[in-house]
C-alpha cells in the first residue's frame, strides 16, 4: 500500500505587499534594488502583491491583472500619492487589508513633487499638457498617504534609501521599531566627514533642517542638500531661510528650493513669508544672520 | 656616532631642545612609517586643511594658511611657505581616537546556539603630527572622560595608548582662537611625544623641536638635527609669545562655572534658539564632545545581529527621550544644555573645562553661532542687573 504523501505544510511566512499611486516607481525600484538581501527578503516573506515584480493576481492568460489584491496582508508598502477619487478608494482598500501600512517616498509620505499642482490651477495646467483634457480625471492635489487612512511608519526620501528600507522591513518582521532617527542631515555628513560646503565654500545647504536617511550624499560630492528627504524635526526654518539669503540665494530661489519633492510638508508652509521677511529687509544683514566682517 | 645621539636624545641633557630644517620634517614622516606607525597630519583636500594619513611630509600644507570667522572656513596662501601657520582645521583627533561609528560586538544563531563576537581590531598605531597645544589639552579632557572613571571605553583606550603625539605650538592663531581663555595654548602644556616650534625668516625655515617622553627621544634620535641656538630658541619661543597677544577671540573674564550656572534663566538663551539650527555641528567638530548612541542592527534572517557605537548630539531630541517624550524638547534647552555643559557642568563631572578654546564650534556652526560671544551676553546680563535686583523676592 502505497504511504499518503504528506500534507503541505503550511505557508506561515508574512505577507507582504507593495502599492503604487502617483509616484515614479522609484521607490519600488529601490526594493528590486536590494539585490543580495532580495533572496533572503522571499524566504523570509511571501511576497503577495507587487505588480513591479510579478503579474497581478488574477492575470495570468492574458487577462488584465486585477488591480486589488485581496489580502490580508502582514506589510504594505505603499509608494505614491493620492490624485483621484478612484485612488482615494482604493488606499481604503489596503488599509483594509494590511496589518501594517508604511508609506515609502517623497510623494506617499508628503504628496511628492506633483503637489506642486496644489500651488496652480488645475484646470489651467490640464489645458496646457493634455490635447483632450476632458478624458483626464484628477483631483485638484496632491496629498499624501496619511491624509487618507492611518499610517503606521512613514519613509522619507526621493527615493528612498535602500538601508532604511530594509531596516523598516527587518523592523516590521521583528516586531520592533524601526531605527529611522529624524535629526538634521548635518550629523550625517559630519560623521561621514565631509567638510561642511557652506561654511568651507558658501554653498547653500538645507542639511540643518533637512531630515537624516540618505547618508549626507549631497554635500560630499560638493554640492547642496536640497532637502529631498523633507523637514527634519523641529526644523528651525527662520534661521535657515536667513543663512540661504545670506549665502546668496533670492527670495525665489528660496521658495523654489523648499518647494520640490515635500512641497506641501505643513512645516515648510512658513517659507514664503519668511523669505519676503528676510529678503525684502532694508538691513543689509539681519539680526538672525548679521554679516559677519570679510 | 652613538656617543652623540645620547647627548642629543636625552630630554634631560639636551634641555635646550634641537633643530632641524625642512629635511627634518621629511626625515620625521619617514622614520614615524618606518617604526610602523600610520602618521596623520595636516593635508589640503576639498579646499580645507584636514587631517588625513600622510605618506610623506611633501603633503603637508606648505604655504597654506586659513582665514576663519563664525561660520566661515577660507583657505590662504602665504608667501613664507610655512607648513604649520593655520589653526584649527575643519576636524580634531577624535574622529582616529574616538570614531564616529565603531562595531562593538557581533552575534550569530548558529547550530551550536548564540555565538558572540566582540570586535576588537588592533588599532593601528597613529602618530599625529601636527597636533595643536588645544588639541593636546582636548585629548587630556577626553583622556579622563573615556578612560579616567568608572565607565572605560577599551576601544578609546586601545587607539589611545598606541598614539604618538606629535605637537606644533602655534604661531598663527586664527580669528576664532581663544586658547589663551582657556589656558591651554598658544604653547604646549604636557603629554606631548614631541614638540616642535616653527621658524621661518632670514635665517631660514627651521624647527625647534624638543621630545617629552623616551619614544619621542628614539624617534628624534634618527632625525637630521643640531643643537639649538640662542637665536632660533629666541625666534620661536617669541612666535609664540607673540600668537598670545593676537587671539581672536576672547571669552569673559568670570568664572565661567558660575555664569553658567547664575544666568539659567537669562533671556539670551532664547535670544540663541532663534538662531540655532540644532543641526549638531558644533558637537561633532567639538574634540572634546564625547556622546555616542547604541544602535542594534539585525539582517533580514534574523539570525544575525552587530552593535554599533555612533556619534550622538545633545541637539538631538532623541538625545534625552524617555519614556513620554525627550526631556530637551526645545531648542532652547538643547543650545543650553550644550554650553552649559562645556563651560559648567564638565567641571562637576570631570574637575575640568570642556573646553579648550579651539573655536571649531564658532566656525563651523552654518549660522556662525559663537561661544564666546554667547557668553560675553551672559556676563553682560548678569552686570546689566542691579546688584540688589535677582537675588531673593521684591
Ligand atoms: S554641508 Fe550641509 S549637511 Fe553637511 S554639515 Fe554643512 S550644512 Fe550640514
Ligand atoms: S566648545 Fe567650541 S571652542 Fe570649546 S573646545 Fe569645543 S569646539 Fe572648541
Ligand atoms: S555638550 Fe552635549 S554632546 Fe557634548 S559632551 Fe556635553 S552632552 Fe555630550
Ligand atoms: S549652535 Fe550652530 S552648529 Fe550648534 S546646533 Fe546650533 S546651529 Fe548647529
Amino acid at each position: 500500500m502505497a504511504t499518503e504523501p504528506a500534507p503541505p505544510s503550511p505557508d506561515l511566512r508574512p505577507t507582504l505587499a507593495v502599492w503604487k499611486f502617483a509616484s515614479c516607481d522609484g521607490c519600488q525600484l529601490t526594493l528590486l534594488d536590494c539585490e543580495d538581501e532580495l533572496l533572503g527578503l522571499a524566504d523570509r516573506v511571501r511576497i503577495d502583491h507587487f505588480l513591479e515584480m510579478t503579474s497581478a493576481e488574477g492575470g495570468a492568460d492574458g487577462q488584465r491583472g486585477r488591480l486589488e489584491g485581496r489580502g490580508p496582508y502582514d506589510l504594505s508598502l505603499v509608494e505614491g500619492s493620492i490624485t483621484t477619487t478612484d485612488d482615494a478608494e482604493r488606499i481604503r482598500h489596503v488599509r483594509r487589508v494590511s496589518r501594517y501600512v508604511v508609506t515609502i517616498g517623497a510623494c506617499a509620505t508628503a504628496g511628492g513633487i506633483q503637489a506642486l499642482c496644489d500651488f496652480a490651477d488645475i484646470e489651467e495646467f490640464l489645458a496646457a499638457v493634455y490635447a483632450r483634457p476632458e478624458y483626464i480625471s484628477t483631483l485638484e492635489t496632491s496629498t499624501p498617504i496619511s491624509a487618507h487612512v492611518p499610517v503606521d511608519f512613514e519613509l522619507r526620501g526621493c527615493p528612498i534609501d535602500r538601508r532604511q528600507l530594509l531596516e523598516v522591513i527587518t523592523a516590521y518582521l521583528a516586531g520592533r521599531k524601526p531605527r529611522i532617527p529624524s535629526h538634521s542631515v548635518c550629523f550625517e555628513c559630519k560623521r561621514r566627514g565631509t567638510t561642511c560646503i557652506t561654511v568651507a565654500h558658501g554653498t547653500p545647504c538645507l542639511g540643518p533642517v533637512t531630515h537624516a536617511g540618505c547618508g549626507a550624499i549631497c554635500p560630499a560630492y560638493g554640492r547642496g542638500c536640497y532637502g529631498c528627504f523633507g523637514p527634519s524635526n523641529q526644523p528651525n526654518l527662520r534661521s535657515m531661510v536667513a543663512q540661504l539669503h545670506h549665502d546668496g540665494m533670492s527670495e525665489r530661489d528660496i521658495q523654489r528650493v523648499f518647494r520640490t519633492f515635500n512641497a506641501t510638508s505643513p512645516e515648510h508652509a512658513p517659507v514664503p513669508e519668511l523669505a519676503a521677511e528676510e529678503c525684502h529687509s532694508s538691513r543689509t544683514g539681519t539680526e538672525i544672520r548679521p554679516e559677519r566682517p570679510a | 656616532m652613538t656617543a652623540d645621539a645620547d647627548v642629543n636624545t636625552s630630554p634631560a641633557l639636551a634641555p635646550d631642545g634641537l633643530v632641524m630644517g625642512k629635511d627634518g620634517l621629511a626625515a620625521l614622516v619617514d622614520v614615524l612609517i618606518r617604526h610602523g606607525f600610520t602618521v596623520v597630519g595636516p593635508t589640503v583636500r576639498d579646499g580645507v586643511i584636514v587631517l588625513a594619513e600622510l605618506r610623506s611630509a611633501d603633503e603637508l600644507p606648505y604655504g597654506w594658511g586659513v582665514e576663519l570667522e563664525a561660520g566661515r572656513y577660507r583657505l590662504r596662501e602665504r608667501t613664507d611657505g610655512a607648513a604649520f601657520a593655520h589653526a584649527a582645521g575643519p576636524q580634531s583627533w577624535k574622529p582616529f581616537l574616538h570614531p564616529p561609528r565603531v562595531r562593538q560586538w557581533s552575534a550569530d544563531r548558529t547550530e551550536d546556539g548564540l555565538v558572540l563576537t566582540a570586535d576588537q581590531p588592533a588599532p593601528p598605531r597613529c602618530a599625529f603630527l601636527g597636533v595643536r597645544p588645544c588639541d593636546l589639552r582636548a585629548i587630556a579632557v577626553q583622556d579622563r572622560v573615556l578612560t579616567g572613571g568608572a565607565y572605560r571605553d577599551p576601544g578609546y583606550e586601545g587607539r589611545r595608548s598606541g598614539a604618538l603625539l606629535i605637537v606644533v605650538e602655534c604661531t598663527e592663531p586664527g580669528a576664532t582662537c581663544f586658547c589663551v581663555s582657556m589656558d591651554t595654548g598658544p604653547a604646549a602644556g604636557p603629554g606631548y611625544d614631541l614638540v616642535m616650534t616653527e621658524v621661518v625668516d632670514e635665517y631660514g625655515h627651521r624647527f625647534w623641536i624638543r621630545s617629552g617622553s623616551p619614544e619621542g627621544s628614539a624617534i628624534l634620535a634618527e632625525l637630521p638635527t643640531r643643537p639649538a641656538d640662542p637665536e632660533t630658541r629666541e625666534a620661536a619661543r617669541a612666535g609664540v609669545a607673540d600668537a598670545a597677544d593676537r587671539m581672536g577671540r576672547t571669552m569673559p573674564e568670570a568664572d565661567l562655572r558660575e555664569l553658567m550656572a547664575g544666568t539659567l534663566d537669562a533671556p539670551r538663551w532664547d535670544d540663541v534658539a532663534g538662531r540655532c539650527l540644532t543641526c549638531g555641528n558644533c558637537t561633532m567638530v567639538c574634540p572634546t564632545c564625547f556622546c555616542t548612541t547604541t544602535e542594534d542592527v539585525t539582517d533580514l534572517t534574523g539570525d544575525h545581529a552587530e552593535r554599533w557605537q555612533l556619534w550622538d548630539s545633545c541637539f538631538d531630541l532623541d538625545f534625552s527621550q524617555l519614556h513620554g517624550g525627550p526631556v530637551r524638547a526645545s531648542s532652547r534647552g538643547r543650545y543650553r544644555q550644550w554650553m552649559t555643559h562645556k563651560l559648567g557642568t564638565w567641571y562637576d563631572q570631570f574637575g575640568s573645562s570642556g573646553c579648550v578654546g579651539c573655536g571649531r564650534c564658532i566656525v563651523w556652526c552654518p549660522v556662525g553661532i559663537d561661544i564666546t560671544e554667547e557668553a560675553a551676553a551672559l556676563h553682560d546680563w548678569t552686570h546689566s542687573r542691579a546688584p540688589d535686583e535677582g537675588s531673593g523676592p521684591p
